[in-house]
């Protein structure tokens, strides 16, 4: 580790603490399953873990369809690590990924259906553009509602979640439900599913998503817009002196991260799914927070941090079919990721990382607008 | 359509909701009870400045393990005892977890948002472990629930008076401490040294530190009892309300909880009313179905589907929300870390 830290220098800077903490939730979620293996029919079992990680590394890259799992069950972590790390960037924290991937699979799912018939050319993109539509539409209410009335997005995110679940229930069962099944479920998508690269189902969002993670990148480093993103996010008052109209950004950046959100429904919908019926999961929502906080809101860290979840979730049912150690221990592990992050101090003491001479802060300041608005000190500028 | 078809309407449904009263009344305090006691959770930590999301995992959480304890203790022990031990260890998961997030927000100055999160996905992730690994092979129930008072008939029978003295008293124990909950906390909050002392470091930490307020201190025991009462919460869906623990069973009743806190301008009786009005607001989503109007209202309502009544308690959180929310002012250091001087 030491030898990498002067050649990569800035790179292992910003990633050494996400990288530490994936160590050292991996190690406690050791410990639970250890300690939790003395209540099961198998018995007290302390190699356990080892058994389940090697399971686990097997069912993400241990052959060519494992790979090919992975990368699916990435790509649309990576639009919903972009919605919500947008939203890092502009001060927000959008739990609203869950909602608004339904609603942009659903879209892509009624679109695709009506254009089952037509050449993959126009259905396809027609699909993902409803879809990122209605993502989008249903990201700007809850940034319009912030902006304008300081309703803050975390409640009216997932209450909009909720509602969304029920809302689109009803109209799958009364608006555009498919005759000839036995239960409410939309058409088939027919042409206008997203192509198989390679395997079985390697399908074309993977690729979409990566450009995305470029364009976002793009859009954030070098131009107007995502520098008053950013501007905003560190401090909405400066940005106010300087000219920009933070209300404005506000609305703007829930709307782009619905967008996203919308994509990877969109995409999950066109290349895994093929319709929409009610209960479809949308374990994207939590797991995209996860991946935008492991990768620091960056849209490369994002990129990767997608790839790890997305092993994870590919290669957990085997985990779980061949140790029986539960497929949850998933979200244990997400969720001492984020522990450690948020509390880097741990990580910093287990391993004597000193801190930072510039403390990198998207992690300090989405608590900021709930109370009076002020920013938390050491924020500004 | 003639020109008193909406006057008609409106009639038609006032006497509609006095009909269905009986039946709607003792329904809104059980379904107001989690929310109302998430939401007395939330107010005594804004009140001392500490923002908790994460109110939801720590009901789910806590939901678990009173369930559990039940699970495990209701065959050497006997029903009665596992479930009051069960609500015993239901709020002290809840007390353990405050102190986890007393620590991560106060000592830390971990960002209070994203210490919610963690406590939501850990939530998820250990209690469905735990499930698949626990409960669901055993294949056997829980401990059950806990009876119910019941009022006697002579008295839920009396017109008017009948069915409010059911809404209040013909429930468990958990529902019926509710009140008494909101009504001790609004008292300390506004008329005891205590509360003086939270809203102060709510408020103003530097000034009430400078004054000899420990606000740490404060702010650790305001989250702790907050959370203990938020693990009655847990306690009440698993071992009043359903007998059993399903994965993800909470179902976004911490948010709605911290939307009834916002709704009751941060007091405990304001963020009852608003637990009490999204209570009503699903129980009506209930009665339209096992009680539907007649006559033209009944045309109509029936042109409304089911699913939109479910969405109802949800979309009303996000307009109240949107509408209370800009003209209520939250405790000024609500969500920021304390730093004490020279230790920043």
């Amino acid at each position: 580790m030491r030898r990498w830290r002067g050649r990569l220098g800035p790179t292992w800077a910003k990633a050494s603490i996400p990288v530490y903490s994936i160590v050292l939730a991996f190690a406690v979620a050791a410990v639970v399953v250890i300690v939790s293996s003395a209540f099961t029919a198998t018995g007290f079992d302390p190699l356990l873990p080892f058994a389940a990680y090697a399971r686990l590394l097997a069912g993400s890259f241990g052959s060519d369809n494992a790979v090919y799992n992975t990368l699916v069950a990435a790509a649309p972590l990576m639009f919903g690590g972009l919605a919500v790390g947008i939203g890092l960037k502009a001060g927000l924290f959008n739990i609203g990924v869950a909602g608004q991937f339904l609603v942009g699979a659903f879209a892509a799912a009624v679109t695709g259906a009506a254009l089952a018939t037509a050449p993959t050319i126009v259905g396809m993109p027609l699909a993902m553009l409803a879809g990122a539509l209605a993502g989008a539409a249903y990201g700007f209410i809850p940034g319009y509602l912030k902006a304008r009335t300081g309703a803050h997005e975390v409640v009216t995110t997932i209450m909009l979640n909720n509602a969304a679940a029920l809302l689109l229930t009803w109209a799958v069962n009364d608006l555009v439900r498919a005759p000839g099944f036995s239960f409410p479920r939309t058409a088939e998508i027919g042409h206008s599913a997203l192509p198989i690269l390679a395997g079985r189902n390697l399908h074309l969002g993977i690729v979409f998503a990566v450009a995305a993670v470029f364009v976002i990148r793009w859009i954030l480093d070098r131009t107007t817009l995502g520098f008053e993103i950013r501007t905003v996010g560190a401090n909405p008052n400066a940005a106010r002196y300087a000219g920009m109209r933070p209300i404005f950004i506000t609305a703007l950046t829930m709307t782009i991260s619905g967008l996203l959100a919308g994509l990877a429904g969109a995409i999950q919908m066109l290349g895994v799914i093929g319709f929409y019926a009610p209960g479809i999961t949308a374990s994207v929502g939590f797991d995209s927070i996860a991946v935008a906080l492991l990768g620091r809101s960056d849209p490369i860290g994002i990129l990767f941090a997608a790839l790890l979840f997305g092993a994870f979730r590919a290669g957990a049912p085997l985990m779980q079919i061949e140790t029986s150690v539960p497929i949850e221990v998933i979200d244990i592990i997400q969720a001492l990721v984020i522990l450690f992050l948020a509390a880097d101090l741990i990580v910093r003491r287990v391993f004597r990382v000193r801190a930072p001479k510039v403390e990198i802060t998207e992690m300090a300041t989405v608590t900021g607008s709930w109370g009076a608005g002020t920013p938390p000190p050491g924020t500004a500028g | 359509m003639d020109i008193l078809a909406l006057p008609r309407l409106i009639w038609e449904f006032v006497v509609y909701l006095f009909a269905v009263m009986p039946d709607l009344l003792p329904i809104i305090l059980s379904l107001a009870t989690p929310l109302a006691l998430g939401a007395l959770c939330g107010v005594l930590g804004e009140r001392s400045g500490v923002v908790n999301i994460g109110i939801e995992g720590i009901m789910l959480m806590a939901a678990f393990f009173g369930y559990l304890t039940g699970f495990v203790l209701h065959e050497p022990l006997g029903t009665g005892a596992a479930l009051a031990l069960g609500i015993v260890v239901a709020v002290g998961t809840g007390a353990l977890l405050g102190l986890l997030h007393a620590w991560l927000t106060v000592t830390v100055r971990a960002d209070q948002i994203i210490a919610g999160t963690m406590m939501n996905i850990a939530a998820f992730g250990v209690t469905g472990y735990l499930n698949r690994l626990i409960i669901t092979p055993s294949g056997r129930g829980g401990a059950g629930v806990i009876t119910p008072f019941h009022l006697p008939d002579q008295l839920a029978t009396l017109p008017f008076v009948g069915p409010i003295l059911a809404m209040f008293l013909d429930q468990g124990p958990i529902a019926m401490s509710v009140i008494v909950l909101v009504l001790i906390s609004q008292f300390a909050l506004f008329r005891t040294r205590w509360g003086l002392r939270t809203r102060a470091v709510g408020e103003h930490p530097k000034a009430a530190d400078t004054v000899g307020i420990d606000v740490f201190r404060q702010r650790y025991m305001n989250v702790i009892i907050g959370c203990g009462i938020a693990g009655l919460a847990g306690a009440y869906l698993t071992l009043e309300s359903t007998g059993s623990f399903q994965n993800g069973m909470t179902n976004g009743r911490g948010f709605i909880a911290l939307a009834a806190v916002i709704f009751g301008r941060w007091t405990p009786l304001g963020s009852f009313l608003g637990a009490l009005l999204f209570g009503t607001a699903t129980a009506f989503g209930i009665i339209v179905n096992v009680r539907p109007a007649e006559g033209d209202l009944g045309t109509l309502m029936k042109t409304i589907p089911t699913f939109w009544y479910a969405a109802l308690p949800y979309l009303i959180t996000v307009v109240i929300l949107a509408g209370v929310v800009g003209r209520s002012t939250p405790p000024a250091a609500d969500g920021i870390p304390y730093a004490k001087e020279g230790k920043g």
